[in-house]
């Protein structure tokens, strides 16, 4: 499980997160909802590992290990994911040779054998399936050329090879539409279970009706302002993120 | 000049002076070249098309003619890859009839037997073609007859260690096509040890034929490779070349070509690898002669290290060209803050109605697309290696025969491999 304590962190000494506290227990989906700006993408960078942030104080375990000292890729394997905002174009990249590539250092990592072309063919064609891919999808370079739909599924594809222990899904469902959206909730609904927990980052209360979370999270200016049932999805879809940060200031 | 490269340029004369009697071909083209060359010297920082490739390395070695004959253990066979084609195969710059495998429907001889130096314009107009004009011993000869589809013919330039000391070769080659002839060549040079190979080739490809060349220089970390390259391309006719600088101490390509008719066309498709401090240059000179004539030049340099990468352009574009289309893109991927790229692109268009552009860009590995790499779980140095693959993916993947692709591939890898994280 996550375990998020008195975080803040800032981006060329400008204060961004300040001081957040969140638990997230094993199995569990939680929510956080908040407005642009409010340091929902900066969290998730935090948490990855990404370069140019600042933690000031504050601590982030999982399943008890320090993950701000690990590096990005000892955090994947440690069973961290994120779904990208804004996914990275590869060029000269194939898909295939990507996730093949990232699978099997996450497995060596964890000292698991490797698997070979064949094998992984197999998995990713069936993952692919069943997010209703194409499957040239596998056959083109990475997010090259992709619609915005596709670069989200294409991370979803990812989380579905790479079976995170927890993922943290940035705005996923924004720019789908209703049928791609569906998709990325079976994708994590799939892997929901004892073993999986998820922070599901999003503007709108469409996506939480795909994936029901255990409770949301309001951030506003870098603190989690408010939390509650699904229910406190819906009343800011009604209200909107002023009156809850008002109530909560 | 300076002392040492006048020392360097002196031990060539006096070798050409010892050697001159027994040199096969034209003794008069051979003295004319000799004259030149002693009056240039090897190139200079004062020569404006060397300023960025310095040969100073040169001068610390001593170099001195391979061994006449070879002795068939010495053969360095294990440099020598099976690629299922006919093959040329010279060691030493010699050719060795031994190791080749001779196609059909080609004529082929070696220019120890059939000496001709052709029609280089201006004779010894560069120093190194000077001095291959004055030191060269032997080549291959390739003559494709009109309107014959040649299929895929390999040139092998091995270098061996059989002199025990540095050795310097000079081969000339010339290569023909006939009109509407077709010819792929897969030119491959590979070598062990410290050695200079210059060779000259001279190509002709006649109106309507196409000549598809594809050139690894995988030559000895420890070797010089200074190459010469002069075409004429009729009307219609085309030269497409994928020019890949894996190896080498230090090298240079030096591709002059002549767009001579009405709709001839040249492709260069260009990689660079390299670390340590090594050092690789591209050099072209591409003359728009007639109009309704085409170019397109795309290099990617790859530099780690101390290395250094230099891309030179030059287009011309005659009086009369009209509707040239020339292109040419130089992009860099510096790993290293050590490392250094120069590229210098020069049109010079006579003509009004021209569509010509060039385009250089130099850059690092993209922070974005290193940490979306790791966050997947793949390690920073391979993720590093993955980019830098990509970079030079898509020249590969270009590369006309599977053969050459793997080669490529393999050389790349192990580069690649070699790297310090
Ligand atoms: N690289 C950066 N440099 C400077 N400020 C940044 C950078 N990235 C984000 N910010 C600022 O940090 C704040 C939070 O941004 P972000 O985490 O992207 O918000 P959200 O994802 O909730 O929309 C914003 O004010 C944004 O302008
Ligand atoms: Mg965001």
């Amino acid at each position: 499980m996550l375990q998020i304590t008195g975080l803040a962190a800032s981006i060329d000494g400008k204060d961004i997160l300040r001081g957040i506290d969140l638990t997230l227990p094993q199995g569990e989906v939680h929510a956080i909802m908040g407005p642009n700006g409010s340091g929902k993408s900066t969290l998730s960078y935090v948490l990855a590992g990404r370069d140019g942030y600042a933690v000031t104080s504050g601590s982030a375990r999982l399943d008890g290990a320090d993950l701000l000292a690990m590096t990005p890729d000892e955090r994947a394997a440690a069973g961290l994911f994120l779904a990208f905002q804004y996914p990275v174009e590869l060029p000269g990249v194939g898909n295939a040779n990507f996730l093949r590539t990232a699978l099997n250092a996450q497995r060596r990592a964890r000292g698991e054998s490797e698997l070979d072309a064949v094998q992984f063919l197999k998995l990713a064609r069936a993952a692919t399936k069943q997010l209703s891919m194409p499957d040239d999808m596998l056959k083109r370079n990475v997010n090259v050329g992709f619609s915005g739909g596709e670069k989200k599924r294409n991370e979803v594809l990812q989380m579905a090879l790479l079976r995170p222990r927890l993922a943290i899904l940035d705005e996923t469902d924004s720019g789908l539409d209703i049928d791609a959206l569906k998709i990325v909730a079976e994708g994590v609904n799939a892997l929901r279970g004892p073993n999986f927990s998820a922070l599901v980052i999003t503007h709108y209360q469409r996506l939480l009706d795909y994936i029901v979370p255990d409770r949301v999270h309001v951030l506003v200016g870098g603190r989690i302002v408010r939390s509650g049932g699904p229910e406190l999805a819906h009343a800011l879809e009604a209200d909107g993120y002023a009156a809850i940060a008002a109530e909560a200031a | 000049m300076s002392a040492a490269l006048a020392e360097t340029a002196h031990s060539f004369l006096a070798r050409y002076e010892g050697l001159r009697d027994h040199l096969p071909g034209d003794g008069a083209a051979r003295q004319a070249a000799a004259a030149a060359f002693a009056a240039s010297g090897l190139p200079g920082p004062r020569d404006e098309a060397w300023k960025y490739t310095p040969l100073r390395a040169l001068t610390e070695i001593a170099f001195h003619a391979p061994l006449a004959a070879l002795a068939d253990a010495r053969a360095p066979s294990a440099l020598l890859p099976e690629l299922g084609m006919p093959r040329l195969v010279l060691v030493d710059g010699r050719v060795q009839p031994d190791l080749s495998v001779l196609p059909d429907g080609v004529h082929i001889s070696g220019f120890a037997a059939a000496p001709e130096f052709g029609a280089l314009p201006g004779g010894g107009r560069d120093a190194m073609a000077a001095l291959n004009t004055m030191l060269a011993e032997d080549g291959v000869r390739i003559e494709v007859p009109e309107g014959v589809d040649a299929g895929v013919l390999a040139v092998i330039s091995l270098a061996s260690e059989a002199a025990h000391h540095p050795v310097d070769f000079h081969p000339r080659h010339a290569i023909r096509l006939n009109a509407g002839a077709r010819l792929t060549l897969l030119e491959l040079s590979r070598g062990d040890g410290v050695y200079l190979h210059n060779p000259l080739t001279e190509l002709q490809v006649g109106a309507g034929a196409a000549l598809v060349a594809v050139r690894l220089q995988e030559e000895s970390h420890s070797a010089f490779h200074l190459s010469g390259t002069y075409a004429e391309i009729a009307d219609g006719g085309s030269y497409e070349l994928f020019l890949l600088h894996l190896g080498a101490r230090l090298v240079r390509s030096e591709i002059d070509v002549t767009l001579a008719g009405p709709g001839a066309r040249f492709a260069l498709r260009a990689a660079q690898a390299l670390g340590e401090a090594r050092h690789a240059d591209i050099t072209t000179i591409v003359r728009h002669a007639a109009p309704h004539c085409a170019s397109r030049q795309s290099v990617r340099t790859v530099l780690d290290g101390q290395a250094r990468g230099v891309f030179q352009g030059r287009v011309e574009v005659a009086r009369g060209a009209q509707k040239s289309d020339g292109y040419q893109m130089s992009q860099a991927l510096l790993l290293s803050p050590d490392a250094e790229m120069d590229t210098k692109p020069q049109l010079e268009i006579y003509a009004d109605d021209v569509k010509c552009s060039h385009g250089a860009t130099i850059g690092e590995l993209d922070a974005d697309q290193l940490f979306y790499l790791q966050s997947r779980g793949v390690p920073r140095a391979e993720a590093r290696g993955m980019l830098v693959h990509a970079f030079l993916a898509e020249t590969v993947a270009a590369l006309p025969h599977a053969g050459a692709r793997g080669l490529a591939e393999s050389a790349i890898a192990a580069w690649l491999g070699a790297r310090p994280a």
